[in-house]
């Protein structure tokens, strides 16, 4: 595992007021600079297509036309500005937008070219399948082992409970620091600990996708560094898309970046669109939009 | 590129519906089952016992709640058999005397009480206040009345016996405070309920001046106001509507208020000013009878229950919306 | 450098304590004594009620009392309260075995799927309203109801009564507990693909259990005190009956208000010992059922 202390990344923001430099520095992107997320294919097979995806609330449109995919074993980071709709868009992935009165996708979200909005799909199949990592770390109010295991409970997950439990935990990169007491409630653990709690809760179903949004926001910076190298040991293993508005992280960890941000438009409403996708070094040497451009620039956002 | 989602087996398993959906269904219906058995009770109640009284209505007519006159059947009466008629006038005066004269007590105490714990009160007294008041709340009826007939009625009447004798000769108070049948008289049913009341009250009466603006309050301190003036000037005014809402609630608590009464009010159907003269109210009057009772008499007594109910309904629901409506204005304006 | 100057005559005259009017402070001072003699007059009954019952009640107290039978005759002393005690047992628990359940279920109705919809806001309201409903009349329903159709007066009549003076206030605290849980518990167990009645049962109810508990002390309290529906539809036993269904049964509160009117001594002294017994019930009740909510209260995070 990359030592990633001894490099920390770097960021180097021209000062706003200058906007003469095109060329300006960005968020050094990858591991120590050796690009960024696991040695991924040439043509990586895809995991979910969104094509034309808007996300209504009621009449509000929220998002709209979103047009992208993730791709498997990559992390594939959603960044913009506040309220511009990417938590949205994650929701939509494992269908945790259905819990919202009133919420509504247009447009196709595709799971290995299965409409995931189609009638006869069962969103309860759809969330064993695709995970989700909250921004808020949430153990239920049972012991560490509980929480783990919760899942594999309701998923009537049939072998050794304990070996699965370990298993989920040593992938969260908690087992050593929790196995002496898996009986103590997971409340009882630091923040970053209950994070990786909730991660190893999550994949101790082997889903195939981790959804997270802002894994780390609530986090100490030591913390998230912690989470990081985690989701790069992940992303071996599961495809990972993150939402996270430290476009560092994003930088440092992603293979594939997805810029979004938020428009009014004539009537004075707030709508959210994808700008650009591309791959992760593209978007922070040499982004196509200017839009994007002045958003990794630190000229607004 | 659509695929039929059954024949593709990556996600073939995406429509499995194990049963799930249903699991789901029939849980929420039975939850929902178990939250309309409010209404359904309810609804019950009010069909049972209005079905149930029609017969004394059939009989009586509105004299039912106009006429003081009750005989139930008493064939072996001292003055020979008598002709049935059912009154609950005096039932109906037993319950608004006795639950005022216990408002008239409780109030202002509960506003003490809910200003002490919200205003005066150092943190650490605070919880040991509660415990009290709800230990109050908790002490069943039939205990205070118990305590009631056996300890406090005798004491009271003593005391009667030394007010009447102070307004003796006064027009209008020594027509209120007249001769003491006993201890066991409206003003002491007034004194129990009001101790009963004064737990909800207080607790009501609490919640709304806990939610005045605390800027408010401290915007008349820093003017240089004392405690007594901020609370005059912020709290009261704020606090009006909710105030009032459980006033109502404890009206209505009182009114309900069956035992202890039964026990203290002495079971005398008689319309009296004097606050010292034995009465009877309407759950009183029911819970005596009730083992004896048959034909139209039992109908009369279920036509007083009927006539509760619908008062302690209205009275309830009343003080809810003007509480709610208080309380929401209140934090809609500190928002 | 200043020293500060302690001298008292260098304060200025309007800072001084004796500078707001006389009568502004009389009056304050008067308001806040009322305030303290209002909470002294409240305590006054307590401390009486308290005393009286168990300095009469305290000397009646012993095995034989509390299993003994209760005479026939109200001049016969030495009786004892068991079968008032038996009753009031099996009717309470009746009672709550009944309203628990379905209270849980309907709080669980109005906050987790009713919510704010119309029919939740009714059930709310009239919920409300249910709890003012007096004792006597709810008595007086089931007396003409279930004990009319079956023609006996029996403990599970009384028991139904119970049940139905309980279920408002379970309802009602159980919602306020269940308002508490954070809804990220729940939005973490749909992640996982649990479906909603199990995220109900294994997440949240266990989250809100300890308010719940308490909540349910504090009802069964409540109704192991009521003596209007027991008088109405229980009957009357002086032999200790332990059936629900079968024969007329009795309860504390019902002794005590049979025999506070009794002209003999031995029927008053029977009634004070069963008033402390009733007493020290419910106190151990609302004790316990404090207790757990100070203990193990949802910590608002």
């Amino acid at each position: 595992m990359p030592d990633d202390d001894s490099n920390p990344p770097e960021v180097n923001m021209t000062n706003v007021s200058d906007r003469q430099q095109i060329n300006v520095a960005v968020p050094t992107v990858g591991r120590g600079g050796a690009g960024a997320g696991p040695p991924a294919p040439s043509a990586p097979q895809v995991v979910l297509e969104l094509s034309n995806v808007s996300v209504f609330y009621g009449n509000y449109e929220a998002v709209r036309g979103t047009t992208m995919t993730i791709g498997k074993n990559q992390i594939t980071a959603l960044i913009g500005p506040s309220g511009c709709g990417k938590s949205t868009v994650l929701r939509s992935l494992n269908r945790m937008n259905d819990l919202i009165p009133g919420a509504r996708v247009a447009g196709r979200v595709a799971f290995h070219g299965t409409d995931l909005y189609a009638p006869e799909v069962d969103p309860i199949q759809v969330r064993r399948r695709i995970g989700m990592v909250f921004q808020k770390p949430n153990p239920f109010p049972k012991s560490i082992y509980d929480n783990v295991a919760y899942g594999l409970r309701i998923n009537n997950i049939k072998g050794n409970m304990d070996d699965m439990v370990e298993q989920a935990l040593r992938g969260a990169a908690l087992w050593d620091e929790v196995k002496d007491k898996l009986k103590q409630s997971g409340l009882a653990l630091s923040g970053g600990q209950q994070q990786r709690l909730c991660i190893a809760r999550t994949i101790a179903v082997k889903p195939e996708v981790i959804l997270m949004d802002e894994p780390c926001s609530a986090l100490d910076p030591i913390a998230t560094s912690k989470i990081e190298d985690l989701m790069y040991e992940l992303a071996f293993d599961y495809t990972i898309a993150i939402v996270t508005h430290n476009m560092q992280q994003a930088a440092r960890v992603s293979n594939k970046t997805a810029f979004f941000t938020a428009e009014v438009d004539e009537n004075g409403v707030r709508h959210g669109r994808l700008v650009e996708y591309d791959d992760t070094p593209r978007i922070f040497t040499n982004p196509r939009e200017k839009r994007t451009e002045d958003y990794i620039t630190g000229r607004f956002g | 590129m659509t695929t039929n989602t059954r024949s593709n087996p990556a996600t073939a398993s995406l429509t499995q519906k194990g049963g799930g959906k249903t699991s789901d269904r029939a849980f929420s219906g039975l939850a929902l089952v178990a939250g309309l058995l409010v209404l359904v009770i309810l609804a019950l109640i009010l069909i049972v016992t209005v079905k149930q009284s029609i017969p004394v209505f059939q009989k009586e007519g509105l004299k039912f709640f106009t006429s003081s006159t009750w005989i139930p059947n008493d064939p072996d009466g001292p003055d020979g058999p008598k002709t049935p008629q059912f009154g609950a006038l005096a039932f109906i005066y037993g319950s608004l005397v006795v639950s005022f004269l216990g408002l008239l007590f409780a109030v202002p105490v509960a506003i003490g009480i809910a200003l002490f714990l919200t205003e005066l009160a150092p943190q650490r007294v605070r919880g040991y206040v509660v415990t009290v008041i709800d230990l109050l709340a908790s002490v069943p009826s039939v205990v205070f009345g118990l305590w009631g007939i056996l300890v406090l009625g005798p004491w009271l009447f003593s005391a009667y016996g030394w007010v009447h004798a102070r307004v003796d000769g006064i027009p209008v108070l020594q027509t209120i405070f007249g001769v003491p049948a006993s201890g066991r008289v409206l003003m002491t049913a007034g004194v129990i309920v009001a101790i009963m009341i004064v737990p909800i009250i207080t607790s009501i009466m609490r919640e709304v001046f806990a939610t005045v603006p605390t800027a408010e309050k401290h915007a008349a301190l820093a003017l240089g106001a004392t405690k007594w003036e901020m609370i005059k000037g912020v709290v009261f005014p704020h606090s009006f509507g909710g105030m009032v809402g459980a006033v109502m609630l404890g009206l209505g608590r009182a009114i309900g208020e069956t035992i202890a009464v039964a026990l203290v009010i002495g079971a005398a159907v008689q319309i009296s000013p004097n606050l010292f003269s034995a009465g009877d109210a309407l759950p009183s009057i029911i819970v005596r009878n009730w083992g004896e009772s048959s034909g139209t008499f039992q109908a009369a007594l279920v036509g007083c229950a009927v006539t509760l109910f619908l008062i302690t309904i209205i009275i309830n629901y009343l003080a809810r919306i003007v509480v709610s409506r208080a309380e929401a204005r209140l934090k809609g304006a500190a928002a | 450098m200043t020293t500060v100057t302690r001298d008292a005559r260098a304060v200025p005259a309007d800072l001084r304590a004796g500078s707001i009017s006389t009568r502004r402070r009389i009056t304050d001072y008067i308001a806040k004594s009322l305030m303290v003699l209002a909470l002294l007059i409240a305590l006054v009954p307590l401390g009486l009620v308290t005393a009286y019952v168990i300095s009469k009640g305290a000397h009646m107290i012993s095995w034989n009392f509390l299993t003994g039978r209760i005479p026939r005759q109200q001049t016969t002393a030495g009786g004892g309260i068991g079968p008032a005690i038996i009753g009031t047992l099996i009717t309470t628990a009746a009672a709550s075995a009944l309203a628990i359940p379905l209270g849980v279920l309907g709080a669980i109705y109005l906050n987790e799927y009713g919510k704010q919809g119309p029919l939740a806001r009714t059930i709310r309201t009239m919920t409300d309203v249910m709890t003012g409903v007096p004792s006597i009349v709810m008595g007086l329903f089931i007396y003409l109801t279930v004990v009319t159709l079956t023609e006996k007066r029996t403990a599970f009549a009384g028991a139904l009564a119970l049940a139905c003076l309980m279920l408002p206030v379970v309802i009602r605290t159980t919602e306020e507990m269940l308002r508490l849980v954070p809804d990220e518990l729940r939005q973490a167990s749909l992640a996982l693909g649990a479906r909603k009645w199990r995220t109900t049962l294994t997440v949240v109810i266990p989250a809100a259990i300890s308010g719940i508990m308490s909540g349910a002390l504090l009802a069964i309290a409540r109704a192991a005190g009521e003596t209007a529906p027991i008088v109405l539809v229980v009957g009357i036993t002086y032999r200790p009956n332990w059936s629900l269904f079968n024969g007329g049964n009795t309860a504390l509160p019902a002794l005590i208000y049979n025999n506070a009117s009794s002209p003999y001594e031995p029927a008053v002294n029977l009634a004070w010992g069963a008033a402390l017994t009733l007493v020290a019930i419910v106190l151990i009740a609302t004790l316990i059922g404090r207790f757990i909510a100070s203990r193990y209260a949802i910590k608002e995070r």
